[in-house]
């Protein structure tokens, strides 16, 4: 069974983009990746395209522009995890030995404003109950109840997150904010301010893959491990959005289950790592996600903050590139755009946020369905 | 005249009640009712119908319209623990965060949404502070 290699990367800008459409932007992605993996017509075997709100044939559209098809091309929608999943599929069928070489993509035009999904039923946006911020909101109390987590801890991730994406030409906000400026926008739903979540909006992020034995025109990294899993019932304010959980909230979450198996199919563990991008759709979920992946203990995740670990310069940088807070969140790009991210932290290419000798590196999104996606990738140039 | 936002969710009865099942097998009750135990996948778990106290474990509220909501702002959502040890996600009767306390007793009523197009009154369940609370 052979490795497999990201040979290749390319991303447009996540933001808002007036008269570009979710093809344009999965076609300037795509375009950049196979430029860099020195890849063609007829070069790849098969196309995996993460997308929830693109619509019918999203993936098809935009490699028939790009006068590239024929082979098989696979829409995914995980939620927040779309492009996690299809880099999971891509995985699997390198290493079976089923392509040499794949592509996998996510393009997203996201409506504005608070995400309606598809997800609920109609009575449950007619009752209130299907307000994502809300959920958001409870998840985040529960953590400050269970974790120490202060207002001030959820604004200081917001500050940390935006000072990195102000470096990034890639992400939505490109300027840094304050603790005050933070706490001063409007409350969307206690704990949360308006700053403390992140903006859906637009992008596309692309990858090729390929067998890891094979020669390819740059330096490669390793995709040492690509896991999606969904939730186990139990927890009421699991990404599954049910109506009801178990008081004994002892099921693990998706990010869990998602993380030890990525850390064993990567044989690293979390204090192996040099950098990861993680989920922070709203402040408080990075914290949460920190516990989750095993980056700190249960509780700890307000202790790892305050210890300034997790900042450009720290132990473990998370979020170099500024994170969903600063990027924004286009769902069926989200996950890709922080694999590109890390591959350029893996090659070296980062610039002023560079996270220096990085040579593990993870990241994490997880969603509606639940679904959690938990990506490894290494670079043995040590 | 009153109309259940879903049929099926609660009885609009003084006093009402959350319809749920229990799960002879593995003993878990869901919310809503089900006709698969969600937790241990068996079939045909007892309808029941749910206790109308509880206490309040997680809450928020909600300032601005969300999508597909015709109701007033803010409202309040919160989670409240039952003691047949299920957590449901309910509509809360207080819009103000800043006045709830965890564990706080709560009990279940019954209260309208918005007036519909044929112009009746869309009710919901939601859960208030009890009233031997302060």
């Amino acid at each position: 069974m052979s490795g497999v290699a990201v040979t290749g990367v390319g991303m447009h800008p996540f933001g808002r983009f007036d008269g570009v459409s979710t093809t344009d932007m999965g076609a300037y992605a795509v375009r950049a990746a196979l430029r860099e993996a020195g890849v063609g017509k007829g070069g790849f075997q098969a196309a995996f395209c993460g997308t929830a709100y693109g619509g019918v044939a999203t993936g098809h559209k935009v490699l028939s522009r790009l006068g590239m098809t024929g082979m098989p091309i696979v829409d995914v929608e995980a939620g927040c995890a779309s492009g996690g999943a299809a880099l999971m599929l891509a995985n699997a069928a390198i290493r079976a030995g089923q392509y040499d070489t794949v592509l996998v993509f996510g393009t997203e035009k996201m409506p504005k404003g608070i995400i309606r999904s598809s997800f609920f039923d109609p009575w449950q946006e007619e009752a209130g109950l299907a307000a994502t911020p809300s959920f958001f909101a409870m998840r985040a109390q529960r953590l400050c109840l269970t974790s120490g987590v202060t207002k001030d801890h959820l604004a200081r991730v917001v500050v940390k997150n935006r000072k990195h994406g102000a470096t990034n030409a890639d992400a939505m906000y490109q300027k840094e904010t304050s603790v005050e400026e933070v706490l001063a926008s409007r409350v969307v739903s206690e704990p949360l301010h308006l700053f403390m979540l992140c903006s859906p909006n637009e992008g596309a992020a692309a990858l090729v893959l390929r067998r890891a034995d094979l020669p390819a025109p740059s330096t490669p990294v390793t995709l040492a491990a690509a896991v999606l899993r969904s939730h186990i019932a139990g927890s009421v304010l699991s990404e599954s959005t049910p109506l009801s959980g178990l008081a004994d909230d002892t099921a693990p979450p998706p990010t869990t289950l998602a993380a030890t198996a990525a850390y064993e199919e990567a044989g690293l563990g979390p204090s192996d790592l040099h950098v990861v991008e993680c989920q922070d759709t709203d402040a408080a979920r990075e914290l949460q996600s920190c516990e989750e992946l095993g980056l700190c203990e249960p509780g700890g995740s307000a202790a790892l903050l305050d210890s300034g670990a997790t900042k450009l310069g720290g132990r473990l940088p998370v979020n170099p590139s500024g994170g969903l807070l600063s990027k924004g969140e286009p769902l069926g790009a989200s996950a890709l755009g922080q694999v590109v991210e890390l591959v350029r932290q893996l090659r070296g290419d980062c610039g002023v946020r560079q996270v220096d000798g990085a040579r593990a590196a993870l990241s994490h999104t997880v969603g509606r369905g639940a679904n959690a996606g938990v990506v490894i990738l290494t670079n043995e140039r040590g | 005249m009153r109309v259940l936002v879903r049929d099926g969710l609660f009885t609009d009865a003084d006093p009402p009640a959350l319809l749920g099942s229990h799960c002879a097998h593995c003993g878990a009750t869901n919310f809503p009712r089900t006709d698969t135990c969600a937790y241990c996948a068996t079939d045909a778990p007892d309808p029941v119908e749910l206790s109308r106290a509880g206490t309040l474990w997680a809450w928020t509220a909600i300032t601005a319209p969300p999508p597909g909501y015709l109701g007033d702002i803010p409202y309040g959502v919160g989670v409240v623990e039952l003691p047949e040890g299920v957590r449901v996600i309910t509509r809360l009767t207080e819009s103000d965060p800043s006045v709830l306390t965890v564990g706080q007793p709560m009990e279940l009523c019954v209260v309208p949404l918005h007036r519909d197009d044929d112009g009746n009154d869309v009710v919901s369940y939601a859960f208030a502070a009890a009233a031997s609370s302060s």
